[in-house]
């Protein structure tokens, strides 16, 4: 099996004033056609830098790929420094971001907007490229296309926008959409519009999703796959089953302990994650959620624990999971994933 | 149970040019009972921030009135009004970033009411903020340092130690978690929820996360375009919603549950909040409601309770409910 997308150890660095950030410490994904996968993190876990730096979005210096490697479709793109408009990423990944309203230029209408895409990798003519445009925007459900495609950013509302952004990034027919946080700047209503959308499109279309997000009720809803990230690295990875009803990783069962669920039988109470996450300029020697873990032992404070395989596809990297642990992993998990 | 505030017809208009109005709340009535928590719901620009804005004064009024303990409020605030109300109500802004001067010390910030409405001296203030630092999870020497030097969820409980070291016993909470991580989230709503407890205070949570909402709130209130569509204890407006508007918006609302996603069918409301600017008369949701009918786009629901003999006090502005 050859993925279209396969990510493997990533390392990102950022030089600041105040140190070196290490934000990204190791990742490794593959991602395959007509699927959607998830990364899922607090702010600063570095799910963002994580696609960027495979897009090539990240500014070099400060930024720093140390170490890993990543394909599309076979092509190596981390080598390239120089991103123009023949690199294979401007042909395959389509890229949506959170906030619709300040990544669209001001200055120009929606539609040449669209078409500028089209015009720089399709070599497509100005009329043609704008008339393809408009097709786009009625392909993502905006009414009166032609004449919306004529119109500025500041004259549409903010779920309009991003599916203007969507327009845009599917121009080219990709194989990959990139969405980062698409639903977080709008209401549960419009996200609900976009989230549908976006799996209308995948359907019809066969795209792969990567869906970078922290709300557990849209990865639910939209995922195949997730990857759960803290301090820079996966800490668990599965079917989006796997991750939800067999959740492997302290960190994952803390996420989900504090978010109200919506059932109406059981009285709950929320419990919160204490703490905050390590500082990334320093990262701790051993599990980067010992300091915030409640099953934290001993010897996960200098020792980095590997990622243990515990079925097809899922793994977690919680020393619990080794199985010189005194304490029984699966008893800790069950009682969490009735 | 008396009412500590009772929002009686309140209404703001802004005139925006050209004599077009914009009605961001309009003719809203609503009591909040001394100790209780009531969770105000609704898309960007339904004017529930106006309305907790207006509540406290911080906008004048267009019509109607807000009684607090009795004592009817001044539908315009002169400088004197604030200094009296403020040490009674008080607000919880939604963004910890913009909401804290970042060119005073956390000290100042949290201490300034202190200076301006008790009268007491430097050293009580310096022993009160600490206090107060300490009762949200912080440091008594983090007094020193700037908002910059402090997390989101860090900063929040900043916000609440500023809006609570007056003892104000009601307190609009404007979307205090929605710029939050959701680790953080839950600390900072069971923060309030201990407040809440140990101060006996009395809250107007503003959010658009609704389950958040239903587990912080005793009562919940759905606003749609500048007016109440439904109002009922949080429990039985969410699981068993009443007004279409209310049932799409809990339908949109994604569960972090796999199986019930996939199980679901899509809800997704069709076209989006229109404008307040004039508008119609009729629903203001009939434009985009499944359950449509000729009535709505004539006559205004008025917000009525349910004739329903097990479910008291829920109140819908609906013509389904005759």
């Amino acid at each position: 099996m050859s993925a279209l997308l396969d990510v493997r150890d990533l390392r990102v660095e950022f030089d600041t004033y105040g140190g070196t950030v290490q934000a990204v410490r190791g990742v490794s994904f593959a991602l395959e056609g007509g699927k959607t996968l998830a990364i899922v993190g607090e702010s600063g876990c570095g799910k963002s830098v994580t696609v960027q730096s495979i897009m090539g979005l990240i500014p070099r210096p400060p930024g720093r790929i140390t170490g890993g490697a990543a394909t599309l479709d076979g092509h190596d793109i981390l080598r390239d420094q120089k991103i123009d408009g023949k690199d294979i990423r401007g042909r395959l990944v389509g890229m949506i971001f959170q906030d619709p309203m300040t990544s669209l230029n001001p200055t120009m209408t929606i539609g040449d907007q669209i078409a500028e895409t089209l015009q720089v990798h399709r070599r497509y003519s100005r009329r043609q490229a704008f008339a393809r445009a408009i097709e786009l925007i009625e392909m993502t459900r905006i009414p009166e296309a032609a004449k919306r495609a004529r119109q500025y950013p500041f004259e549409f509302s903010g779920g309009m926008l991003q599916r203007s952004m969507i327009a845009m990034s599917l121009a080219c027919e990709p194989a990959i959409l990139i969405a980062d946080e698409p639903t977080t700047a709008l209401d549960v209503t419009i996200q609900g519009q976009i989230l549908d959308l976006m799996g209308d499109l995948q359907r019809d279309t066969g795209m792969a999703i990567v869906l970078i997000t922290h709300d557990l009720g849209v990865v639910a809803r939209m995922a195949d796959d997730v990857l759960v990230m803290y301090a820079g690295q996966v800490v668990e990875r599965g079917g989006v089953d796997d991750v939800f009803y067999r959740s492997a990783h302290p960190y994952t069962l803390g996420l989900k302990a504090a978010m109200p669920t919506n059932r109406s039988d059981a009285e709950q109470t929320l419990t919160p994650i204490d703490g905050s996450p390590p500082d990334l300029f320093a990262p701790p020697p051993g599990c980067g959620y010992f300091a915030r873990c409640p099953h934290a032992m001993q010897a996960c404070e200098g020792n980095p624990p590997q990622a243990f395989a515990l079925g097809t596809g899922h793994e977690a990297r919680c020393w619990l999971h080794h199985a010189d642990c005194g304490q029984d992993a699966g008893a800790v998990y069950r009682e969490h994933s009735q | 149970m008396s009412a500590l505030v009772e929002i009686r017809n309140l209404t703001k208009h802004f005139r925006i040019g050209r004599g077009q109005v914009v009605h961001a709340v309009d003719d809203v009535s609503l009591d909040i009972g001394r100790r209780e928590i009531v969770g105000l719901v609704g898309e960007s620009g339904s004017g529930k921030s106006t309305l907790g804005k207006t509540v406290l004064g911080l906008h004048d009024k267009t019509g109607g009135s807000v009684v607090y303990d009795g004592e009817t409020l001044p539908s315009k605030y002169r400088p004197p009004d604030f200094q009296r109300h403020a040490r009674m109500m008080q607000m919880i802004f939604q963004d910890p970033y913009s909401s804290l001067n970042p060119r005073m010390t956390v000290g100042e910030i949290v201490g300034e009411g202190l200076k301006l409405h008790a009268k007491v001296t430097a050293v009580d203030v310096r022993e009160k903020v600490a206090d107060w630092l300490r009762r949200v999870g912080l440091e008594p020497d983090h007094m020193s340092r700037y908002p910059h030097e402090f997390s989101g969820g860090q900063r929040q409980r900043i916000g609440i130690a500023r809006a609570l070291i007056l003892g104000p016993e009601f307190v609009v909470c404007d979307e205090p978690i929605s710029a939050l991580d959701v680790s953080v989230q839950a600390q900072v709503v069971n923060l309030l929820d201990e407040l809440k407890e140990s101060l006996g205070l009395t809250m107007l949570f503003i959010a658009h996360d609704l389950s958040m909402v239903r587990y912080v709130s005793d009562r919940m209130a759905v606003m749609y375009l500048g007016s109440l569509v439904e109002l009922g204890p949080a429990n039985r407006v969410f699981f068993a919603p009443k007004h279409p508007y209310t049932e799409l918006l809990i339908g949109a609302n994604p569960e972090p549950d796999p199986r019930s996603e996939r199980s679901r069918e899509s809800v997704a409301i069709r076209g989006e909040i229109p404008s307040p600017v004039n508008v119609p008369d009729g629903c203001r949701f009939a434009n985009r409601c499944p359950k449509v009918m000729d009535v709505c786009r004539e006559t205004t629901p008025a917000l009525a309770p349910v004739a329903d003999a097990d479910q008291p006090d829920r109140l819908v502005a609906c013509h389904l409910y005759p």
